[in-house]
């Protein structure tokens, strides 16, 4: 920041109350307003210089004054100059924007991961420890947070003004991004792609906490199972291990360390194993046959909710050996069957 | 350098001719078929006003639904199909069609010096196309409404609204084909039917602006065809191209929408744009500042225009690097428009200026186009354009390029030619109290739309949280204010058709070839095919002329 930064806390607080700019309780906030403040002083630049050009040519050539008009042709030396100072500030603002573009929707490698699942019309978060919360977010401070969106249905778009991010929930798509909120208190949460009938109800508020708060409201809200663990008890209920059991003559391939790998496919290319591909290969999975197996795993299309699918990818996730890892199905005491379809409830 | 006295003609000696492009053919028949170019223009002008005053309506009851947070005037379904029925008049039954199709078509073939466009008979269709597709919307909101905005986004618009997205997306595809043609007409026209000596470098920038924005109707409008074809196709029988689970793109149908309705923008300012030139010459009485520059900065505006459409889909998940692209040629789609702003503004200097109300109009332009094209960089910054994007900001960025500069340009252009048109002037002082009315009523409803949209208020909401409350309550006040603004040139100017004062040939002192034959003009424009032997806006030759013998008939 160039100006004092006593001078720019006093300025945003001052804006802020006056309802004319929202508060700043993220990283990228005040980098964000920084930029705007740089676009606004451009236009201003623009708009005061043009402004002035007509007014006081209107002044000084009105007819009264100067009844005869003199016949210029144009000037190259001008043109050019109102071509390249323009053309050099927006280049400013492209590399500006670039940069920070890159940077909301670049997680950095240690964020911790939320699924957020939009529907008409609500928001579903899914926090890693199986928290799950409609239109609303609960977040602690200080710690880089991803959200991993995906729609069930038509495009959604997840705003959070006070953080200054916004990215749009694709129907069969999974996209990011992330923010490190920096003051606790609760804000506005919005929908604000265009979804049908209820889109302006779409909205939500999010909590920022401290870490600990975070840890205990995270403790008090918890269903009792991890989402990889509810992930483990579909893999069971939908029979996945009878082809994928990780043993010789099994028909499907060992899922096992699969998650992070490069894996040769069928077709004969190479494909990164990211959560993407974990869920478009259960959905679609004649298109990703892994090298050396038949082609026979019926497609999934429509049995399993978005919600469920984002379980069987954690699930996926943890399997790092062909021995079960957390045998977490004798140990949990629950008796509830796992969702099977879109719209069912949950444990 | 030389000098130009202007000197106005005296118009209380005035005559209206007798034999006119309006009278020498009675009935309703004779309009209905006509293949007269500024007959249809006539046609167009009634057409597209009442369409104003339809998607008008519709932009009333949004204002007054959003007086209050809640959603109390209509239930949220209702408010989705008033403001998607807003955006679908006024965008494809309004601002697309209404400054070629009226002002184009009457002025192209007089300031070239042809007697009508190359294709008569098809530029009738294209009225009749426009019927249609009027007719088709109309039909669609008298039947229950659409509500998927004017984007059609899929998979809204494909599998979730029970609304009449099949007639509104014929409705938007006949419009398209109807805006062809005219784009068609013109090209050719601009082409083949020059009279002599008017060369590329002679022609109005008027003419200019309307070449460009006319190879962008021809190459832009198939591809919305395509696209709302398909989403027909996908509601109907379910082709799935843009479904997921069938294997479809749901981002495919925001590429096609966009490859089109990016360069729509400019087609819709670019028409404008050439009225502004036209009316900031004439009334500084003094040639258009860089006429090359201006002339090709609406080409650069038509090419580089083809190449941005992405910047609508930086939120929306396209690879990181097409977006660095695609940012950085929005910035360089500015740059023509700056250029234009500041040679428009050059033109005034060492002028002769008067103050009429067509130039009280390009002054609106220039200062609301200035706002809306800076906000345009504001939302081409893609770090900027992520926060900025689907809010207010955006709602009013694109208000100020298209109402603010494209609607302006307009109004300048009806009062500009009104004595052409007609043969009367217009009642210069509730003009003037018409443009000043028109100017801060819509800063009032669109400066606060700005400030909505960094506080973050979503674009579309019919309900929206109480602290928003006050910079809506002075955008809907400034509304009504705008309102009043455009109610009141529909009144003086039917009026002035029967009481205005008689314009005589040229009120302005203008140097168009249009200002140099009768108003209203003859069917043929010409008595003899003009030669023309000097620039466009050379007042010298304006002042030199020796006096026409004959310029009326009758």
């Amino acid at each position: 920041m160039p100006i004092s930064p006593v001078i720019w806390q006093f300025w945003e607080k001052w804006l802020t109350n006056f309802g004319l700019l929202p508060k700043e309780a993220s990283t990228i906030a005040p980098e964000m307003d920084a930029l705007f403040w740089f676009l606004i002083l451009i236009s201003l630049f623009g708009l005061v210089l043009v402004i002035a050009l007509v007014t006081y040519f209107s002044a000084r050539y009105q007819k009264d004054l100067h009844p005869v008009a003199e016949d210029i042709e144009g000037s190259t030396v001008l043109e050019v100059t109102w071509t390249l100072i323009p053309l050099i500030l927006f280049l400013v603002c492209f590399v500006w924007g670039a940069l920070l573009y890159f940077r909301i929707y670049t997680p950095p490698v240690n964020a911790m991961n939320i699924y957020v699942v939009g529907k008409q019309w609500m928001w579903k978060a899914e926090h890693p420890g199986g928290q799950h919360e409609i239109n609303s977010l609960h977040v602690p401070t200080g710690v880089p947070v991803q959200l991993t969106l995906i729609s069930q249905d038509v495009f959604h778009s997840f705003s959070i003004p006070a953080f200054r991010i916004k990215r749009e929930a694709i129907p069969g798509r999974y996209s990011t991004v992330w923010f490190q909120a920096t003051k606790e208190g609760t804000y506005d949460l919005f929908c604000t792609q265009y979804c049908g009938t209820s889109h302006s109800a779409m909205i939500g508020s999010v909590t920022v906490m401290s870490p600990e708060d975070y840890k205990a409201w995270a403790a008090s809200s918890t269903s009792g199972s991890s989402l990889a663990q509810n992930g483990e008890r579909l893999f069971a209920s939908m029979q996945c291990n009878a082809c994928h059991n990780g043993t010789a003559e099994a028909r499907g391939p060992s899922l096992a360390g699969v998650y992070g790998s490069k894996l040769l496919l069928a077709s004969g290319s190479d494909a990164f194993v990211d959560e993407a591909f974990l869920r478009q290969a259960i959905l679609n999975p004649s298109q990703h046959v892994t090298a050396g197996y038949a082609p026979i795993m019926p497609t999934y299309q429509g049995q399993i909710s978005e919600d469920g699918l984002i379980d069987l990818v954690e699930y996926i996730k943890t399997l790092h050996s062909n021995e079960r890892p957390q045998q977490t199905l004798t140990s949990t005491t629950s008796t509830e069957a796992a969702p099977t379809a879109a719209g069912m409830v949950k444990p | 350098m030389s000098a130009t006295i202007v000197s106005l003609p005296d118009q209380s000696t005035a005559r209206l001719p007798k034999v006119n492009y309006l009278n020498n053919e009675h009935g309703l028949l004779s309009w209905l078929l006509t293949g007269d170019h500024k007959r249809i223009a006539v046609l167009y002008l009634i057409s597209t006003t009442f369409f104003f005053f339809v998607g008008g309506a519709a932009a009333a009851l949004i204002r007054m639904e959003l007086l209050t947070p809640q959603s109390d005037l209509m239930a949220p379904d209702t408010y989705n199909k008033v403001f998607s029925a807003h955006g679908l008049v006024m965008v494809f039954l309004f601002l697309v069609p209404v400054v070629p199709a009226v002002f184009g078509n009457f002025l192209i073939p007089i300031m070239i010096g042809a007697k009508d466009l190359a294709f008569p008979k098809i530029n009738l269709l294209s009225w009749y196309l426009y019927m249609i597709a009027g007719t088709l919307m109309l039909a669609t909101l008298i039947f229950g409404g659409v509500d998927t905005g004017w984007t059609f986004t899929t998979p809204l618009s494909t599998h979730y609204v029970n609304t009449n997205v099949v007639s509104a997306g014929m409705a938007v595809f006949v419009a398209g084909f109807s805006s062809i043609f005219t784009g068609l007409n013109f090209i050719v026209t601009i082409h083949r039917m020059r009279a002599p000596g008017m060369t590329w470098f002679r022609m109005p920038l008027f003419v200019w602006a309307h070449y460009a924005a006319s190879i962008q109707m021809v190459l832009g409008t198939p591809v919305v065809a395509i696209a709302i074809i398909l989403v027909i196709l996908e509601r109907t029988i379910g082709i799935g191209v843009f479904d997921p689970t069938k294997g479809g793109d749901p981002l495919l149908f925001q590429h096609l929408f966009w490859f089109y309705s990016h360069p729509a923008v400019y087609i819709m300012i670019l028409p404008p744009m050439g009225v502004i030139s036209e009316v900031m010459s004439t009334f500084s009485r003094k040639r258009v500042f860089g006429y090359t520059a201006v002339a090709f900065s609406s080409v650069a505006i038509a090419v580089f225009g083809f190449f941005v459409w992405a910047h609508h889909m930086f939120i929306m998940g396209i690879s990181s690097y097409s977006a660095l692209v695609f940012s950085l040629l929005t910035m360089l789609v500015a740059v023509p428009s700056a250029i234009k702003i500041f040679n428009w503004s050059f033109t005034m200097y060492k002028g002769s200026i008067t103050f009429e109300t067509p130039l009280l109009y390009a002054f609106g332009f220039i200062g609301l186009f200035t706002v809306g094209g800076l906000t345009g960089v504001f939302l081409g910054t893609m770090g900027a354009d992520i926060h900025l994007t689907e809010t207010y900001f955006i709602v009013a960025h694109f208000h100020f390029v298209m109402v603010g500069g494209g609607l302006m340009g307009y109004l300048a252009a009806i009062h500009f030619w009104w004595p052409k048109m007609t043969g009367r002037m217009y009642p210069e002082t509730f003009s003037k109290l018409a443009a000043v009315t028109v100017f801060i009523g819509f800063n009032l409803t669109f400066l606060p739309q700005f400030i909505l949209g960094y506080m973050g208020m979503p674009r579309r909401y019919a309900a929206y949280p109480p602290e928003f409350q006050v910079l809506n309550v002075l955008s809907t006040a400034g509304a009504t204010v705008l309102g009043l603004g455009y109610l009141l040139p529909m009144i003086y100017l039917v009026w002035s058709l029967k009481y205005g004062k008689i314009a005589g040939n040229n009120p302005w002192q203008a140097t168009g070839l249009e200002w140099q034959i009768q108003s209203p003009p003859l069917t043929e424009n010409f008595l003899v095919t003009p030669i023309v032997d000097h620039d466009a806006y050379d007042y010298e030759w304006l002042a030199h002329q020796t006096p026409r013998e004959v310029t009326t008939v009758g």
